[in-house]
């Protein structure tokens, strides 16, 4: 999407070279394709309204960056506007002074409220709380099941009892209280905001347990009716935070924003993934980027962070500006980038891959091909690929069951690479550096190695690879 | 092949790049096993059949004795019904347009603002609006006559479903009818599974359920219990099973039992995700083996989606051959209006139509009365 909207937007502004400010025609232009932009992104009709406005405020007659091209600027005055929208910090939640916080979880049906209690339970857990889990559905059939079963995976008590949410809520709660947990997660029937009755027991469940805090739980690839939906629960609970679940699919999730504008309460956290380890606090500038269609750059580096080996990458990408790249290293990070996921996903992540390669049908199957070849190879070949002659290579093409061309192919492109790769530095700095406003988090320090044979939310287990 | 290494190099480059280089060394500071995560099927499945003694036909008083959660009482599966209560945001505009004195450039940006909001989705919206304008110029369509106007929008968007094939079809041959069930988490595929089981078998036929949801907590259970609502048998396997063999073992049951109709539950899965796409052909590839005869593949979608609702019926048809579309939750405010753009992109038809959480809540798709809704 990315490199769709900065071609168009590149194209309508050839104009402008060497004039000094952002023409009217132009940006009126370019305005309109972000307004189909965002609402294709799903983002509410009326907020896209008002941010087209702030936009346009900010570009019309604008002067011309030196540094930015003007299809740079635009999108760089959209992504700050929508940035902004999605709020600038994420929540911090400030525990009770009398324990246990309560935190209440609502939403419509579907929307992944139970899962999403338990992954909060685990993500309290990690902030050192000892969390407790209540089971307010008793609508669904088996839903306090589903929350007992994934209680015990994360080793969270779950309290339920089958008589009416307001009193498993009170109930639930006092049990906690005399177990000595400090944080209290309930979960509650999926229910329409038009149904009276329902609201009206969730406003009573409320009132029964009083929650520090109270999230709304809505799923990524909601359409238009978002913002209905979300304001006549405020109206109801008074929320003080979104969760937005199934982030992890392509929904560019504009509900979010939609949200978020018009409710006034922050994105508090993200589900990414079916696992319960799968959730996230929330950045605003990412979500925007995505909205926008830009690529989530911050969270691949991120991803890798998690799965990648430090010392190894480091020790890998010193030799890559030396020259010293070896098979062995591509192997390696050849490995740990099957770990993140399909190929394709990760490239949709990059801005700045050229359009034809992002694009590109590609078979993960071939990454596995490619390991195969590097794997049939001796240490010394890997080391030192000059002494592959013919019966070599037709040795490994059959011990890898692929083809002298498949091999050689491979050879070849590594070779090339090697030349191309010294002196890197510009392509790290494109990805690496300086992006304004990421949070800091002080580093541990030593250089710790990833726990090997993490699973991401894409791949399925230690399965037999492909 | 040349070109996966290439961009190999490209992504290993920008990540080592990226992890070396001015990122902060978070750690992610999860200690706790990742547990939960879908494991490929490597172990044989256990299934058991867990036989509800003869099937009787299903009244009311029992369907609402056999369970012990509470229970909403089953509401009026009239489509206008159910939707009334959602009227009044779309209402406006198309009111406005019918209060003119004259069709004109507003009128047309009320439409668009109506359909966008009912989640048609800005391609299908520009196309049909696009077309009245045409009928505007042709003398199709008088200016001075809003309400024709209005009407006009209403036949086209009908007429977009022209031709389809809403009920659901059924095995020509001796075994059992196989309706399969796929789409995205949470949009009520089990639910949906479970009030079509009581209609069939108030309709008399011998229903089989496979719980081929082995990954989600408690799926089972769930399903189960609706198989007791509708009285309906049930075939399971074990947590982490492979559901293409429940679904097989399933349809083997009916068979063997001379039950017709067979409909296989399967876990949610976002689209995107390739291994579990790809788990869900070889599902279907299964569910098609005799003696079933797999003659629906039904896509649920919730009705609250917004444009990624195409993406997903394009991907599960490419994955699946998707015969047709149940659009559930549309008991709330939310218009579906996305099946629009479904029908007009991909050509799916819409079977069936959810409008709440009991039993009952399943009306076959009326294109009148859906449209009618949309306009109200």
């Amino acid at each position: 999407m990315f490199d769709t909207l900065t071609d168009r937007f590149d194209a309508i502004f050839t104009r402008l070279r060497g004039r000094g400010r952002l023409g009217d025609a132009e940006v009126a232009e370019v305005l309109r394709e972000i307004r189909v932009a965002l609402l294709e992104a799903d983002v509410n009709l009326a907020v896209v309204r008002d941010l087209i406005e702030a936009i346009r405020a900010r570009c019309t007659g604008a002067e011309l960056a030196k540094h930015l091209t003007p299809a740079q600027q635009v999108i760089k005055v959209v992504n700050e506007e929508l940035t902004a929208t999605l709020g600038g910090e994420a929540l911090k939640i400030s525990y009770a002074s009398r324990p246990p916080t309560v935190v209440l979880l609502a939403g419509l049906q579907g929307s992944g409220k139970t899962t999403a209690s338990a992954k909060l339970a685990r993500w309290f857990r990690q902030q050192g709380r000892h969390p407790y889990l209540i089971g307010a559905d008793l609508q669904r059939p088996a839903a306090v099941e589903q929350l007992r079963v994934l209680g015990t995976e994360i080793g969270v008590g779950v309290f339920s009892e089958p008589t009416d949410p307001i009193a498993v809520a009170r109930r639930g709660l006092a049990e906690a209280q005399r177990l000595g947990r400090d944080v209290v997660i309930i979960d509650t029937a999926g229910r329409l905001a038009i149904d009276r009755e329902l609201m009206d027991e969730v406003r009573r469940v409320s009132a029964a347990v009083g929650p520090n805090y109270t999230f709304f739980v809505v799923d990524a690839m909601t359409g238009q009716d978002a913002v209905q939906t979300a304001e006549a629960f405020h109206k109801a609970l008074q929320l003080d935070g979104i969760i937005l679940t199934k982030v992890d699919g392509d929904a560019r999730g504009g509900a979010a924003l939609s949200i978020k504008k018009v409710v006034g309460r922050p994105i508090a956290f993200l589900s990414t993934g079916e696992r319960v380890a799968d959730f996230e606090t929330f950045h605003p500038d990412r979500l925007a980027s995505r909205i926008l269609g830009m690529g989530d750059v911050l969270s691949l580096i991120e991803k890798a962070e998690r799965e990648y080996d430090e010392e190894l990458t480091g020790q890998a990408f010193e030799r890559l500006s030396a020259g010293t790249f070896t098979l062995d290293d591509f192997l390696d990070q050849l490995r740990q980038l099957k770990k993140m996921g399909p190929l394709t996903g990760l490239l949709s992540m990059m801005p700045g891959v050229p359009k034809q390669m992002r694009d590109a049908k590609v078979d993960d199957r071939d990454v596995g091909k490619i390991e195969a070849i590097i794997c049939s190879m001796t240490p010394r070949e890997r080391t030192d690929p000059t002494v592959l002659d013919g019966s070599r290579r037709l040795r490994i093409a059959h011990g890898s069951g692929t083809s002298t061309t498949e091999v050689n192919n491979l050879l070849r492109q590594f070779k090339e690479m090697q030349k191309m790769m010294r002196g890197v530095g510009p392509m790290a700095k494109l990805v690496g550096g300086g992006r304004p406003g990421k949070p800091s988090k002080s580093s541990t320090g030593n250089r710790k190695k990833v726990k090997g044979g993490r699973v991401t939310p894409s791949s399925r287990g230690l399965g037999p690879t492909r | 092949m040349t070109l996966v290494i290439v961009l190999i190099i490209v992504v290993v480059l920008a990540i080592s790049g990226g992890v070396v280089f001015g990122t902060q060394m978070r750690r992610r500071g999860s200690v706790l096993p990742q547990a939960g995560a879908r494991q490929p099927h490597v172990a044989p499945p256990v299934t058991t059949a867990a036989p509800t003694p003869t099937v009787p036909p299903i009244t009311t008083a029992s369907q609402a004795a056999t369970s012990s959660l509470l229970e909403r009482p089953a509401g009026r599966p009239v489509l206008s019904d159910r939707l009334g209560r959602a009227r009044g945001l779309l209402a406006g505009y198309f009111d406005h347009v019918r209060g003119r004195p004259g069709i004109d450039a507003a009128s047309f940006e009320e439409l668009e603002e109506a359909l966008i909001l009912a989640d048609v989705g800005v391609a299908t919206t520009t196309r049909v609006l696009a077309d009245l304008r045409g009928k505007l110029r042709e003398g199709a369509l008088s200016a001075a006559d809003p309400p024709a106007l209005l009407q006009a929008l209403q036949d086209d968007l009908i007429s977009m479903f022209e031709g389809d094939v809403e009920s659901l079809a059924y095995a020509d041959g001796d075994g059992p009818t196989v309706w399969l069930f796929v789409g995205v988490n949470g949009v009520g595929k089990t639910t949906t599974i479970g009030k079509l089981a009581l209609r069939e078998t108030q309709g008399g036929r011998g229903v089989v359920l496979a719980a081929g949801d082995t990954f989600r907590a408690a799926a089972g259970e769930q399903l189960e219990s609706w198989a007791e609502r509708a009285g309906a048998r049930i075939v399971r396997g074990s947590d982490g099973a492979d559901p293409s063999s429940v679904i097989f073992d399933a349809v083997a049951h009916a068979a063997s039992r001379g039950a017709g109709l067979v409909l296989a539950d399967t876990a949610g899965r976002l689209h995107t995700k390739v291994n579990l796409m790809d788990e869900l052909r070889k599902v279907r590839r299964v569910a098609e083996r005799p003696p079933g005869q797999l003659t629906e593949v039904l896509l649920v979608l919730d009705a609250t989606t917004g444009q990624n609702g195409v993406a997903q019926a394009r991907q599960f048809t490419e994955a699946v051959g998707v015969t047709g579309i149940v659009l559930t939750k549309l008991d709330g405010t939310a218009k579906g209006g996305v099946v629009l753009a479904i029908r007009s992109e991909l050509g799916l038809p819409i079977k069936l139509v959810g409008v709440g959480e009991g039993p009952a809540d399943l009306v076959p798709f009326d294109p009148v009365e859906f449209v009618s809704a949309l306009f109200s």
